[in-house]
C-alpha cells in the first residue's frame, strides 16, 4: 500500500536510495534527495550522468529498481492507483515537446483535464485559454503543432502541463532541442512560473537560467549525486573537484 | 486524378494479345457482342456477378479490419495471455491458404459445428479470417511506428491505457495504415474470385457458368480480366481519394515530434 504520512514538513518529492539499471549499465546509484514545497531545483551534469533518468523516475516513465520514491508522501510502485495519483500531481515538459500532432493547440490542452480530471468542456477550454495567455501564445489556439516554431511548441507544452494544475513540474532539458533564438522565450516563461511559487525540478545546461531561478543545485556524474548546494554557493565555490571541472568547462565560453 | 495513362499502358499488351497473336485461333467475340441479342444477354449475365464480388469484399474487409484491430491490440497488450493469444492467432491464420480456408469453412462448418452457412456467409467468414491476420500485422506496425514521446506525453498527463490509445495513438496510427489498408481491400476484391469454387455467383463464377453453355472460354475470360481491371482501378482511385480526404481533415502535416521551425512566428 502507498503510505500517507502527514508530517508537518513533508517534502514534495523525496528519493531514498534510488537505483536504476539498464542491463549492465548502472544508471542511478543510491540517489537520495528531497524537494520541498515551492522549491526550484536545477539538476546539471555531463551527458550520460543520469539526470534525465532520475527525473523520469519521478513520474515513473522509468521504473526504478531499488529504493523509494515518494511524491507528496505517496510511494511510487506497481500499484495503478498510486501511479495515477502521482501523475495527476506531477506535470512534465519534454525535450522534444511531444505535442499531439493530430490535435490543435487547444485540443492538446483540453484533453487531459477532461479525460483525467473530468472537468467540463467549457471549464477545460477556459483554463486552457488562461494558460495559453500566460505563456503568451493564445492567438495560436486553433493551429496544429507543426504550424508553430519550436519555441512556441515548447510554450504550448508547458501550458498543457499546467492545465492539469500539477503541484510539481518536471522539465527534461526543455531548451535543448530549440534554435538558439528561441531559448529565451521558453526560459522566460519557466522563470515566471518559478516566481509564482511552482515546485520545479529542471534538468538543463543553461547555467545563467539556473543562477537566476534555482534555490538549490544538484550536480550529477556517472549516475551519482555528487553535490547538492544552494545556488549561490554552488556557483561561487563548488565543494567537489568534479563539479569544479564541470563548471569550468560549461562556463568557460 | 485517375491515371488514364497507366490504364492505357495496362490495356495495350492485353489488346495486342487479343488482336490475333494467337495465329490459328479464330476469335468468337459474337458471344459477348453488344450488337447481338444473345451477346447482350451474355454480357448482362457476366456483369450480374459484380454485386456479389463487391458485397463480399466489403463485408469481408470490414469484418477483417475490426478483428485485425482487436488482435493487434492483443498482440501489443501488456497482458501476457492476450499477447500469446494474439501471436498464435496471427501465426496460425497466416499459414492457411485462402482457398483451403474457403473450402474448410464451407464444407467443414456444417459438419463440425452443425452450422450451414450460405456460400456468401462462408465466403465472407473465410476471407475475413485469413485477411484479419494480415490486418493485425498492419495495425501492429502502424501503432508501433508512433513515436515513444507520444506515449510518454500521454502517460505523463495521467491518461489511462484506453484513453491513450483512443485519443493519442490510434488516430495517428490509422492515418499511417490507410495506404496498406486500401491495398488489402483491393486485394480482397481479387481474392473473392476464389469463392467461385463454393458456388457464390460472383464475377468468376458467372464467367465459368457462361463458358459451360457457350464453349468460348478465351473470350469470356478475357472479358473477365477487363471486368476486374475496371473494378480494381476504380477501387484504387476511391481509396486514394479517401486517404487524401482523411489526411486533409486531420490537418495532417509531416508527423514528427520535433518539427522545429515549421513556421516562423507570425
Amino acid at each position: 500500500m502507498s503510505t500517507h504520512t502527514y508530517e508537518p514538513h513533508q517534502p514534495m518529492v523525496e528519493l531514498r536510495n534510488v537505483n536504476k539499471q539498464f542491463g549492465a549499465f548502472h544508471a542511478l546509484k543510491d540517489i537520495c534527495f528531497q524537494v520541498e514545497r515551492g522549491e526550484k531545483v536545477i539538476v546539471c551534469g555531463p551527458s550520460g550522468s543520469g539526470k534525465s533518468t532520475m527525473i523520469r523516475c519521478i513520474n515513473r516513465l522509468e521504473k526504478h529498481d531499488g529504493g523509494q520514491i515518494l511524491v507528496e508522501g505517496i510511494e511510487l510502485n506497481d500499484e495503478v492507483r498510486s501511479l495515477a495519483a502521482v501523475r495527476q500531481e506531477v506535470g512534465m515538459v519534454f525535450q522534444q515537446f511531444n505535442l499531439f500532432p493530430h490535435m490543435t493547440v487547444l485540443e492538446n490542452l483540453m484533453l487531459a483535464p477532461m479525460r483525467v480530471r473530468k472537468t467540463s468542456k467549457q471549464e477545460a477550454r477556459d483554463v486552457a485559454m488562461q494558460y495559453l495567455r500566460r505563456v503568451r501564445i493564445a492567438e495560436k489556439a486553433d493551429r496544429y503543432p507543426a504550424q508553430l516554431s519550436g519555441g512556441q511548441q515548447q510554450r504550448v507544452a508547458i501550458a498543457r502541463a499546467l492545465c492539469m494544475k500539477p503541484k510539481t513540474l518536471l522539465f527534461d532539458e526543455p531548451t535543448s532541442a530549440l534554435d538558439p533564438e528561441m531559448i529565451s522565450e521558453v526560459l522566460d516563461v519557466i522563470a515566471e512560473l518559478a516566481r509564482d511559487g511552482m515546485t520545479m525540478i529542471c534538468v538543463t545546461h543553461e547555467m545563467g537560467f539556473a543562477r537566476q531561478v534555482a534555490d538549490k543545485m544538484v550536480f550529477m556524474d556517472h549516475g551519482e549525486i555528487v553535490e547538492v548546494a544552494p545556488t549561490a554557493e554552488f556557483f561561487a565555490a563548488p565543494s567537489t573537484e568534479r563539479a569544479k571541472l564541470f563548471l569550468s568547462q560549461i562556463l568557460s565560453h | 486524378m485517375f491515371s488514364w495513362f497507366r490504364s492505357l499502358a495496362l490495356l495495350l499488351p492485353l489488346s495486342l494479345l487479343l488482336s490475333g497473336c494467337g495465329g490459328t485461333y479464330t476469335w468468337g467475340w459474337y458471344v459477348i457482342s453488344p450488337n447481338l441479342e444473345k451477346g447482350r444477354e451474355n454480357l448482362l449475365f457476366l456483369v450480374s456477378g459484380l454485386g456479389h464480388t463487391v458485397a463480399v469484399a466489403l463485408c469481408a474487409i470490414t469484418l477483417s479490419v475490426v478483428v485485425g484491430l482487436l488482435v493487434s491490440l492483443a498482440v501489443l497488450s501488456p497482458n501476457r495471455f492476450l499477447r500469446g493469444f494474439g501471436r498464435a492467432y496471427v501465426e496460425v491464420l497466416r499459414s492457411v491458404p485462402m482457398l483451403v480456408m474457403v473450402l474448410w469453412v464451407y464444407y467443414g462448418l456444417p459438419i463440425v459445428f452443425n452450422l450451414s452457412p450460405s456460400a456468401f456467409t462462408a465466403g465472407v467468414l473465410a476471407l475475413a479470417l485469413c485477411d484479419s491476420a494480415f490486418q493485425a500485422e498492419i495495425f501492429r506496425a502502424g501503432i508501433q511506428s508512433i513515436d515513444r514521446g507520444q506515449h510518454e506525453a500521454a502517460d505523463a498527463l495521467g491518461l489511462n491505457y484506453l484513453d491513450k490509445f483512443r485519443y493519442i495513438i490510434m488516430p495517428q496510427a490509422i492515418l499511417r495504415v490507410l495506404p496498406p489498408l486500401g491495398n488489402q481491400f483491393v486485394y480482397m476484391l481479387k481474392t473473392s474470385s476464389l469463392l467461385s469454387v463454393i458456388g457464390l455467383t460472383e464475377l468468376t463464377r458467372r464467367a465459368n457458368e457462361l463458358i459451360t453453355t457457350e464453349y468460348r472460354p478465351l473470350e469470356v475470360y478475357s472479358f473477365l480480366v477487363l471486368e476486374y481491371l475496371a473494378l480494381i482501378l476504380l477501387a484504387s482511385w476511391l481509396v486514394r481519394r479517401l486517404e487524401r480526404r482523411m489526411s486533409a481533415r486531420d490537418g495532417a502535416r509531416p508527423y514528427s515530434a520535433d518539427a522545429v521551425g515549421a513556421a516562423k512566428p507570425a
